[in-house]
């Protein structure tokens, strides 16, 4: 008989291999990164431009000006641009975020000569029309009229807005805002983001010699920088001085609650440690706030915590949708919580677990070189190298309980939680 | 090409294997043969809510997660009308640790009172936060009674209705366990940085053991042909109008599938479809319409949907949404269209080999709907639909007597 009460022995995580990219600086002034990894006959390239200051008149330039990428060129329209890359099994993605924008190709290595064009194409030649910018416009109206009756979205815009102020990070735009959008405004805007010497391009994928030859040959001589440099600096973040916000919804079944305080950023030497203590409280499914409220209470189907890292800081959060009847209990729940990583030391049995299942979540994360990637992006535009790779897993395996009660009594101060409630309280 | 060994133990546990040696993780996912369509009318939302019990705790190892987590291991689950499926991913130095946790829970669960007290109340929640409490949200369960008068996908996976979750009994926990939960009703995949010998050997010693059970064998009520015209309108606090028709359409071990899925990629897959293109575009109809199947393995539904713009009544919206299936009907599609969208799935096929866990849920799925080789061959058969096929299968799908429309109204 096996015995079926003790754990088979595990060995804990020792070395976590990341792999690095080539780069090159094309004579343009654009920055490429190359990971050349697998066995499948593709690749994801990036295209990654820092978005341009942030103009509280003109709110949704960075935005709009990105989305609208696909939607025509002088020679080609939009219908066109997505024919062509869907003939080839490609994929062509724009993604908006509060500090750079992306043009994403995914694309079969033997359809690149077809599929590079067409990027190239949008990101040199983008004309913005203005019936397309009308469809745009009316378009995201309606999609925003949806979006303001989920109360998650409600919580989180209202969160933004009183952590982030009037910022990029804080916009929360509403159906007036999509009316100021102009198309001189997005041409002007294009013309001084979407530049060479604003641009990082990252190729991840099966990148033999030819196809880094036709990348380079695409995007180097041809596409040039313009005189005036991409002004890529923010205003300033400010926090509202009010920490209590209260939307009422009086027939929800479930109030929506976001919850947090501006917190240190990725550069800051205590950001290891304090993503163990952030794991603890809700950053997994074991944690204590999903242990607490919904395991034991039942009040949620989820909660959790997370970091979120800026240039300019960071937040601490959480998030949760709870039983409409439960709100102020939960509320009182995740207090008690926060307070308890301030007053008692993390049992060892915990903390070592909470250790292995970071290191194990940081192998997994790496399933494929497009993940390598992602790594690298994340040190690339905190401006790090990946000696915070080493010391992230040094202080994960390190990182003693009492270590972490400082830390706690350090960061996590309840009373200056900015609290957001969608629903009932 | 996804390669892959395979045996069965001798309790009827079908095991296959796959290695790949390019990543320091393992996969062990756990296929049941069982979902929503095999539960008592009285008792729906039943294998969802097991699921969840199924986290509670074990014969031998009182906490699941745990000691999965401590191995530096991640674990979910998903409940559908036809399977539930569990995975797990974890350094695979550690794979013991999923095969000890794994095989206990399809030896015997705990059969906790505080756990199903709990869950049932985590599922209501799910129930509220997924269905009740988002706009639109309750269309699963408005549309599936419509499309299907007999078949149990009459009802969603979350249940007919809160009450059915809330009376449920740790008796009945009991006897689903001992009709589904054992090793003839499940596929495990083990995949990654494994070998076959090893997995063959780990699953001798933890899974040998468990006793065969009884087989299930399915005898569902089969949905009879729809020949009428079926529609329900309702008012509701949502902000727009939206309007979804759908379609009876062959299960997804039919032949006709994939012609029929091809047909949605046409009408709305990404920005160069017919739909998008035409009503979101150029007329100007709607801000945003849809067309997908749900690839169910019994009779599935092909769904279109599309939220009118304001100033366009939901009978125009319909009307366009007609027209666009019309054509179908009626002209042959390019060869050109036709290949654009082969084109896709293909990719789409090749890039799902990037990732360990999808090649682990697809041989699980496949073996499940009759050979884990089907996956190498599903590019194939999408290659091979041609535009006559197309035309033939557009014709028997839309028929307004094969209908079932649902029109949200935003109050006003």
């Amino acid at each position: 008989m096996i015995n079926r009460k003790t754990a088979p022995d595990f060995r804990p995580i020792e070395n976590i291999h990341l792999i690095r990219p080539e780069h090159k600086k094309l004579t343009n002034g654009c920055d490429v990164f190359c990971f050349n990894s697998g066995d499948q006959g593709l690749v994801r390239i990036e295209w990654i431009f820092h978005n341009l200051r942030f103009d509280p008149a003109k709110p949704l330039l960075n935005m709009a000006v990105n989305t609208m990428l696909t939607d025509g060129t002088h020679t080609l329209s939009a219908s066109e641009i997505a024919d062509k890359i869907d003939f080839y099994g490609a994929f062509l993605s724009v993604d908006y975020g509060f500090e750079q924008s992306l043009v994403t190709l995914y694309s079969l290595t033997k359809h690149l000569d077809k599929t590079l064009p067409v990027v190239k194409d949008i990101l040199t030649d983008s004309i913005f029309p203005q019936k397309e910018l009308e469809t745009f416009i009316r378009n995201q109206q309606q999609k925003l009229q949806v979006s303001l009756q989920k109360n998650d979205v409600v919580a989180r815009r209202t969160f933004n807005k009183a952590l982030y102020g009037n910022t990029i990070y804080g916009l929360t735009p509403d159906a007036d805002d999509y009316k100021t959008l102009q198309r001189e405004d997005m041409l002007v805007h294009f013309k001084h983001m979407y530049q060479p010497s604003n641009c990082t391009l990252i190729i991840a994928g099966k990148v033999e010699q030819d196809t880094l030859d036709l990348l380079t040959g695409t995007f180097d001589n041809a596409w040039a920088s313009t005189t005036i440099a991409a002004d890529i600096t923010q205003p300033n973040i400010a926090h509202s001085p009010e920490h209590f916000y209260f939307v009422e919804k009086p027939e929800v079944l479930q109030s929506a609650i976001r919850m947090g305080l501006p917190f240190i950023n990725r550069e800051h030497p205590d950001f290891p440690a304090v993503q163990v203590l952030n794991t603890v409280l809700g950053g997994y499914f074991g944690s204590r706030l999903m242990n607490n409220i919904r395991e034991d209470k039942g009040y949620t189907y989820g909660i959790g915590s997370g970091i979120s890292s800026f240039k300019q800081g960071g937040a601490l959060f959480i998030v949760t949708e709870v039983g409409a009847d439960f709100c102020k209990a939960a509320i009182i729940e995740i207090e008690k919580e926060v307070e308890l990583l301030k007053t008692a030391i993390i049992p060892d049995e915990e903390l070592s677990l909470v250790r292995n299942y970071m290191l194990g979540s940081l192998l997994g994360s790496l399933e494929n070189v497009f993940s390598h990637a992602d790594k690298f992006k994340n040190l690339y535009f905190s401006e790090m190298g990946y000696d915070y790779y080493d010391r992230y897993t040094e202080v994960v395996k390190t990182v003693t309980a009492g270590e972490l009660l400082i830390l706690a009594n350090q960061y996590l101060d309840f009373a200056q939680f900015y609290k957001v409630i969608v629903g009932k309280y | 090409m996804v390669k892959f060994n395979r045996f069965i133990l001798n309790n009827g546990l079908r095991v296959i294997v796959h290695e790949d040696s390019t990543t320091p993780m393992a996969v062990v996912n756990i296929l049941y043969d069982v979902g929503s369509r095999d539960e008592n009318p009285e008792q729906t939302g039943f294998a969802h809510l097991f699921e969840h019990l199924m986290f509670g705790g074990s014969v031998n190892i009182p906490n699941y997660d745990g000691p999965l987590q401590q191995v530096g291991g991640e674990n979910n689950a998903f409940t559908s009308n036809d399977i539930t499926n569990y995975y797990i991913t974890l350094p695979s130095a550690n794979l013991e640790t999923a095969f000890w946790l794994e095989s206990d829970r399809m030896l015997n669960l705990a059969f906790n009172e505080k756990s199903l007290e709990v869950q049932r109340n985590v599922v209501v929640e799910e129930f509220k936060q997924r269905y009740l409490n988002q706009p639109y949200g309750d269309v699963w369960l408005r549309l599936r009674p419509l499309v299907y008068k007999k078949h149990p996908y009459l009802w969603d996976t979350i249940g007919k209705n809160i009450e059915h979750i809330e009376n449920a009994k740790i008796e009945d926990v009991k006897a689903f366990f001992k009709k589904h939960y054992n090793p003839q009703n499940a596929i495990m995949v083990v995949g990654g940085d494994v070998k076959f010998e090893q997995v063959k050997e780990l699953a001798e010693k933890w899974f040998g053991p468990i006793p065969p059970g009884e087989k299930y064998y399915r005898d569902l009520p089969q949905e009879p042909e729809q020949h009428e015209v079926r529609r329900e309108t309702v008012t509701a606090k949502v902000p727009l109008n939206d309007v979804y028709i759908a379609l009876q359409m062959p299960g997804r071990r039919e032949k006709e599938f994939y012609a029929v899925e091809l047909m949605a990629d046409i009408l709305s897959r990404g920005n160069s479809s017919r739909m998008y293109r035409n009503l979101v575009k150029e007329k100007q109809l709607f801000s945003e319409v849809h067309a997908y199947v749900l690839g169910s393995l019994d009779k599935g539904m092909f769904v279109l949907e599309g939220k009118p713009i304001a100033g366009i009544s939901v009978e125009d919206a319909e009307a366009a949404l007609w027209n666009e299936v019309e054509q179908l009907k009626n002209h042959e599609v390019p060869a050109d269209e036709l290949t654009k969208v082969q084109h896709k799935t293909e990719s789409t096929m090749i890039f799902s080999e990037m990732s360990l866990l999808d090649k682990g849920m697809n041989l699980a799925y496949y073996e499940l709907i009759g050979d884990a080789e089907l996956l190498n061959h599903e590019t194939e058969k999408f290659l091979a639909v041609t535009p006559a096929q197309i035309k033939e299968e557009a014709n028997k799908l839309f028929r307004k007597d094969n209908s079932s429309t649902l029109i949200y109204l935003a109050e006003q």
